[in-house]
């Protein structure tokens, strides 16, 4: 009798001490490393983010130095099959017609590329966001932000990209300098014009997640609505974001090099990756690296994005986690 | 279904009204002065005199209104009167280009063809070699051809236009000398010999464009196809004796098709903005090129129809993928 009441909840304590428990985030990344291709496409951006700020650290050569005796050489690796060819260890992926050096000005070009592409991303996140959870969130509001989120999913964009770019770039480069306000521009437009699907996602997820018992119990001890979104909703939400997010510096890398290649980018000096190919396509014949090199770093890193994002999308979604 | 329509078609009238006056305006602030190419020695009263002949000395909400009144009341009759012989449109004032100072829609019409024949053939190309590939690799998930597949659609899906444009011209009309890097919009196609140039011509912008449908297409059809092939429905199909090839092109391809229609659908006005740079890249006189250099030159009357006509393909062809998907699939009701 009395060894029975010795210890009446032995049945319910743990036999082994508990495992700390698994945080979400360590889950996400477990799956996220099972898909090689995000992880590569991870890895390759991460690489050339770090290529493009730290290159002009590591190779000291001026993209804007005009050099005439070295002009129009050739990269190192054509003396490989062609021993006449004008090349050198110190231009090692040659230069263009007016001796500027590629190297350098591929890593000032990816510095612009990515810059862009980063900012209007971000933009884009913070417009889509913010019209996606004000939509969701409050219901007389809705209606009218979804509307008017149509309309703008149905201007269309390339068209109206090129036409804005064209009209706004004399005021802005006045005001801003002519590096600083067609930054200005084209981060602002490719912002402007991509945030819709964000919106729509987000604005889908909050109209769930509203209905769900944690945001009447957050909401039944008196929470403003500002602290909801804040605390209970937008984390919930950052998934979604993240996937695209991915996607948005995708084609706002892709749209820069557009606009920069059918000539309504940046000023010729400064250079960016869609500048350089397609001020090389006019003698790609006798110079096709010119136009392959640019191409390729464009090309990459958008692959490596579309990779991560397809990682994120499955790491981040809790149905396929874990198979 | 037939309310449905209605009612979306009567909303996209103002969707368009809208749309043409965010347009408008944008192209209101326009720095560019259409007589900055008239010869200082012009003087200045004959200048505003030709600025009223263009239709710029009115306010800005008549300038709108009589765009409006061309655009949806003239134009029309002028097609009419084409079609069938009559007379409504004689002596009313049309859309003028301040390029070449004819009516904006006959240069239109004289561009279409161009880019209906290479854009429209690349989205036919494009969907036919993507809808086999999606299937397959659903069919056949995690298999060599699935992962290949998926890479090289990822791969089609992140270059952009205006590099593999370059790039086939380098190697297949530099290199190998095979194709022909510009397109002749003024071959006429006569015999074989005349079609062969002229098939020669379309492969390099056709297969362009087209990677970039088939890209985006198969991977819609892939996990359309994959969402459907665990149904409880395909089991059935199987228990019940049908042939695989019955249950896979049958029972799970019809149902998996009702998405992709739309997708497809979507796609098609996208496809015409995104030829801008591929008929920039080939040299193609299609209405892209037209909107290009319309924009150089400041000719506002011009980019202002087109990208109008952009945006009514965007209106109507949302609404065809809506109505499709309402007709494909009995499970969605609109009433």
């Amino acid at each position: 009798m009395t060894d029975q009441a010795a210890d009446p909840y032995a049945a319910l304590q743990d036999k082994e001490p508990p495992k700390a428990p698994r945080s979400q985030w360590k889950d996400v990344w477990d799956q996220f490393k099972r898909h090689k291709g995000a992880l590569f496409g991870g890895g390759f951006l991460v690489f050339i983010t770090l290529a493009v700020i730290l290159g002009p650290y590591i190779w000291q050569v001026d993209p804007q130095k005009l050099d005439i005796r070295n002009k129009d050489m050739r990269p190192i690796y054509v003396a490989l099959w062609n021993g006449d060819a004008k090349v050198g260890w110190f231009r090692p992926l040659g230069t263009d017609n007016l001796g500027r050096d590629i190297l350098a000005n591929l890593i000032a070009g990816g510095r612009a590329s990515m810059a862009v592409g980063w900012a209007a991303m971000v933009l884009a996140l913070l417009i889509g966001t913010s019209i996606g959870v004000i939509a969701g969130y409050f219901k007389k509001a809705d209606f009218w932000l979804m509307r008017f989120t149509d309309l703008v999913l149905s201007l269309p964009i390339l068209p109206l990209l090129l036409v804005a770019v064209t009209l706004f770039r004399e005021p802005l480069r006045a005001n801003f300098g002519p590096e600083g306000g067609m930054f200005i521009l084209i981060v602002g437009v490719v912002g402007l014009t991509s945030w819709m699907q964000t919106a729509r996602i987000v604005r889908g997820d909050i109209l769930a997640l509203k209905e769900r018992e944690f945001i009447l119990a957050a909401r039944s001890i008196g929470t403003t609505s500002g602290k909801i979104i804040r605390r209970h909703l937008l984390p919930n939400v950052v998934s979604p974001i993240m996937v695209s997010a991915t996607l948005g510096l995708a084609t706002a890398i892709i749209t820069e090099s557009a606009l920069s290649f059918l000539g309504v980018g940046f000023p010729s000096d400064f250079p960016t990756w869609g500048k350089l190919l397609a001020d090389a396509v006019q003698r790609m014949e006798q110079y096709p690296e010119r136009v392959v090199l640019p191409g390729i770093l464009i090309s990459l890193t958008v692959l490596g994005v579309n990779y991560l994002g397809d990682g994120l999308r499955d790491a981040l979604d809790p149905r396929i986690r874990g198979r | 279904m037939l309310t449905f329509t209605i009612r979306r078609l009567i909303l996209s009238i103002p969707t368009l009204l809208f749309i043409s006056l965010v347009i408008f305006l944008l192209l209101q602030l326009a720095p560019g002065d259409p007589m900055a190419q008239v010869p200082l020695t012009v003087p200045p009263e004959v200048k505003e005199k030709m600025r009223e002949a263009l239709g710029l000395g009115q306010p800005i909400h008549i300038q709108y209104w009589k765009w409006i009144v061309q655009f949806f009341w003239i134009e029309p009759q002028v097609l009419f009167d084409h079609w069938f012989g009559t007379s409504f449109a004689e002596g009313k004032q049309r859309v003028i280009s301040w390029q070449t100072r004819s009516p904006v829609m006959d240069i239109v019409v004289q561009r279409i063809p161009q880019t209906l024949w290479v854009v429209g053939l690349s989205y036919i190309v494009g969907i036919l070699i993507a809808l086999p590939i999606g299937i397959y690799s659903a069919y056949k998930q995690y298999s060599v051809f699935d992962q290949s597949g998926t890479f090289i659609t990822m791969i089609g899906f992140s270059i952009p236009p205006f590099f593999t444009g370059p790039l086939l011209i380098v190697v297949f009309s530099v290199q190998l000398g095979w194709l022909p890097s510009i397109y002749d919009t003024t071959h006429v196609v006569t015999d074989w010999a005349s079609f062969k140039v002229q098939f020669m011509q379309m492969v390099m912008p056709v297969m362009v464009l087209a990677l970039q449908t088939t890209a985006q297409i198969s991977r819609y059809m892939r996990s359309s196809m994959l969402d459907n092939l665990g149904q409880d429905y395909v089991r059935t199909a199987r228990a019940k004796g049908l042939r695989e090839g019955v249950v896979v092109m049958q029972h799970v391809l019809r149902n998996s098709m009702i998405p992709v229609i739309t997708v497809i659908a979507l796609g098609v006005p996208s496809i015409f903005g995104g030829a801008i740079i591929t008929e920039n890249v080939f040299k193609v006189n299609g209405i892209g090129q037209l909107l290009l250099t319309a924009l150089f030159a400041n000719d506002i009357p011009m980019v202002m129809t087109l990208t109008f006509i952009f945006a009514i393909l965007i209106v109507l062809f949302n609404l065809i993928a809506d109505v499709l998907y309402g007709v494909l699939d009995p499970r969605i009701r609109y009433d």
